[in-house]
């Protein structure tokens, strides 16, 4: 019984994967402080955290939401991954409750001091551990950091296609994706052979509002921890020692002075307006 | 306070809340301008799981076991009322539909009819008030006569919540009227059953996001197999109905008062007025108190009788009747007091504090006046002192 178990098993697993459209999919979150309670100590540089609430950063709960609309059109699993300290669980765990089949947490000290190219690393070695995936989503920046980094990173170490800031998934099928990638003066239209990775801007949907079916399910999800030795990463790649950069300084910019301030009768700031705007050949 | 809700309750709590606050908040105001139910908050309450949340698992809900449901339900309720009495009716007024369906429907009833409504594909409503029969419930004058395989339905409804947008009814019709209150049925109907037609759409004081209308019936042929229970047990589907949805309309009132006093409180933090905000004046403090005073009271005894209705005490009438009277009558002194507290901004159609005022009268309207509550309790306590002697 149990030999059969054990070869039908993976066979099905093969199976489902090799069914077209079936999509394995990872999406990467962090969990970051809520920014609108966030400052800065002057002293240290950093962020004070205490007392802030965490929540998922904002961008991955896009990614997420378009993970699970993928799924819940073609079928397939999403697995959330996040490389963070022991409490980022709770992001995890609301992942689940918002449509993630399961979730996955990498977190050890080695990966502390960790920049973008340590953390695009260790989040790889994770995502390989997890096997066959077909799609991996990600926030296109965290409100922390505010880098973008992270996803091309990860690409770029799994060397897959990447398609950043997508605001529309055009397509999905024979093996490609479809995607519209968000510019300054609009959109590109871009086709990527699966796997592939994506970034995602918030024009992309609206994200749910979790049910009670995904809460009860979160609240019985088993979310291992995985450490550096578990994904077999290289320890000289992560951590402090796996970050070539380094955070110099944050500082709060100091605010924009100066400037004219028109006044008068609108019809009269309108001549105005339109003269200097003229002079500096903006018109 | 510790209110000792199970896991379960503070999870429909929380999912509530988080629709009230991201979803109803923004668009209370314009639908209560249009009269216009609100699809597309419907859809959202029902897909996160809260049209299901007081009934049976068995069904697609989530009441385990053969319990209620009722706590579930004011709690969401509760919720979803503090920002709009109105919307929040789409799912208060489908348990009242719902719940004859739950009590005395057969099994065949309960697959049919219970799936849909938990998984709030379907809303639902209770068709018993006529233009002659409102307290007078008894005076109904809608019939139904048996042929064959049917049940003619002839008559008017007058004033149904979720008119027209519900697609399952419990309608109360008389199938005998020589054994006066024991000569009426109930049935579900559904819409667009042939001669079942709608009137006018009433224009409200308040709750204008609910659908009020008339509902027409004119040979409608409704299957005998929609019977509900037996044939004359039609009032006793009502009023055991009533016992079990009062502290559903209660959790309204309830969530208006509440979602009324943190307004209340927010604004008058900042209202500055003599360079210092209004509630650093005791005099506003001693209102603010008082409303909060009503709430909490009003929370105590809603909550206490939806779980002993859960617990399967059933033969609390006097406690039900007296949860949905005080926590109505309260509402409507602390939304009439919130509007005083904003004083000219509680008065302006563009802030929401009127409309909260406006929303809590029916609160003492339907489900039986609160005259008629004051009644049910009176008779309760004689009943009682003379079962004690």
């Amino acid at each position: 019984m149990g030999l059969l178990n054990s070869t039908l098993t993976p066979l099905i697993e093969n199976l489902k994967s090799k069914i077209k459209n079936f999509m394995n999919i990872v999406v990467c979150l962090k969990q970051v402080p809520n920014s609108g309670d966030v400052k800065i100590d002057p002293e240290t540089k950093t962020l004070i955290r205490e007392g802030v609430e965490s929540i998922i950063n904002p961008f991955d709960c896009y990614a997420l939401e378009e993970a699970v609309r993928i799924k819940e059109k073609l079928g397939g699993t999403v697995t959330a991954v996040s490389m963070g300290p022991p409490q980022a669980e709770t992001a995890l765990r609301e992942a689940v409750s918002l449509g993630c089949d399961k979730a996955v947490l990498i977190s050890d000290r080695a990966f502390a001091g960790s920049d973008t190219l340590a953390t695009s690393y260790a989040l790889s070695e994770a995502i390989k551990k997890l096997g066959e995936v077909d799609l991996i989503i990600c926030g296109k920046q965290a409100i922390d950091g505010d880098t973008a980094q992270v996803g091309p990173g990860i690409a770029v170490h799994l060397n897959m296609p990447q398609i950043t800031y997508v605001r529309k998934i055009e397509a999905i099928e024979d093996g490609k994706i479809r995607a519209e990638r968000m510019t300054e003066e609009g959109y590109d239209v871009i086709e990527a052979q699966l796997p592939a990775i994506l970034t995602v801007v918030k024009e992309i949907n609206e994200p749910r509002i979790a049910s009670l079916k995904g809460k009860m399910s979160a609240k019985k999800a088993d979310i291992p921890t995985w450490t550096a030795e578990f994904i077999g990463a290289d320890t000289e790649q992560l951590g402090l020692d796996g970050s070539p950069t380094m955070v110099a300084e944050v500082f709060a910019p100091p605010s924009r002075e100066g400037g004219k301030t028109l006044e008068g009768e609108p019809a009269d700031m309108v001549a105005e307006l339109v003269g200097e705007l003229k002079e500096l050949q903006v018109l | 306070m510790n209110y000792f809700l199970t896991e379960e309750q503070e999870m429909i709590k929380e999912t509530a809340r988080e629709i009230a606050q991201k979803v109803i908040k923004p668009a209370a105001l314009e639908y209560d301008e249009k009269n216009e139910f609100p699809w597309d908050i419907q859809k959202k309450i029902a897909d996160a799981g809260l049209f299901g949340v007081y009934i049976s698992e068995q069904y697609g809900g989530m009441v385990s076991d053969d319990g209620m449901g009722i706590m579930n339900l004011v709690i969401a309720v509760e919720e979803l009322s503090k920002q709009c009495g109105g919307i929040s009716l789409c799912l208060a007024a489908t348990a009242l539909g719902t719940i004859p369906i739950i009590l005395f429907g057969s099994k065949e009833q309960k697959e049919k009819y219970l799936p849909p409504l938990a998984a709030g594909e379907k809303v639902a409503a209770f068709a018993l008030t006529e233009a002659g029969a409102g307290s007078d419930a008894g005076s109904i004058q809608a019939t139904a006569t048996k042929e064959g395989d049917y049940y003619i339905l002839n008559g008017t409804k007058q004033w149904i919540t979720n008119g027209k947008e519900a697609e399952t009814y419990t309608v109360v019709a008389m199938t005998d009227k020589s054994r006066g209150a024991r000569g009426a049925s109930a049935f579900i109907v559904e819409k667009d059953t042939p001669g079942f037609t709608f009137g006018k759409k009433e224009d409200k004081m308040g709750i204008r996001a609910s659908s009020t209308y008339e509902l027409v019936f004119e040979d409608c042929k409704v299957p005998a197999e929609n019977l509900l229970g037996r044939e004359g047990q039609g009032f006793m589907v009502a009023m055991k109905t009533f016992d079990m949805s009062r502290p559903g309309v209660a959790a309204q009132a309830l969530g208006i008062a509440a979602g009324a006093l943190d307004d209340a409180v927010d604004y008058s933090r900042q209202r500055i007025q003599f360079d210092k905000p209004i509630v650093a004046n005791q005099g506003l403090r001693f209102l603010l108190a008082d409303m909060s005073i009503k709430v909490e009271t009003s929370r105590a005894i809603v909550y206490a009788v939806a779980k002993s209705i859960d617990s399967g005490d059933t033969k609390c009438p006097k406690e039900s009747a007296i949860a949905k009277c005080y926590a109505s009558d309260m509402a409507m002194e602390v939304t009439t007091d919130a509007v005083q507290v904003l004083a000219g901004y509680g008065y302006m159609k563009e802030y929401p504090m009127e409309k909260r005022m406006r929303d809590a009268k029916i609160t003492q309207i339907y489900e039986g006046t609160n005259q008629i509550q004051r009644d049910v309790i009176g008779h309760q306590l004689v009943k009682e002192a003379a079962s004690r002697r």
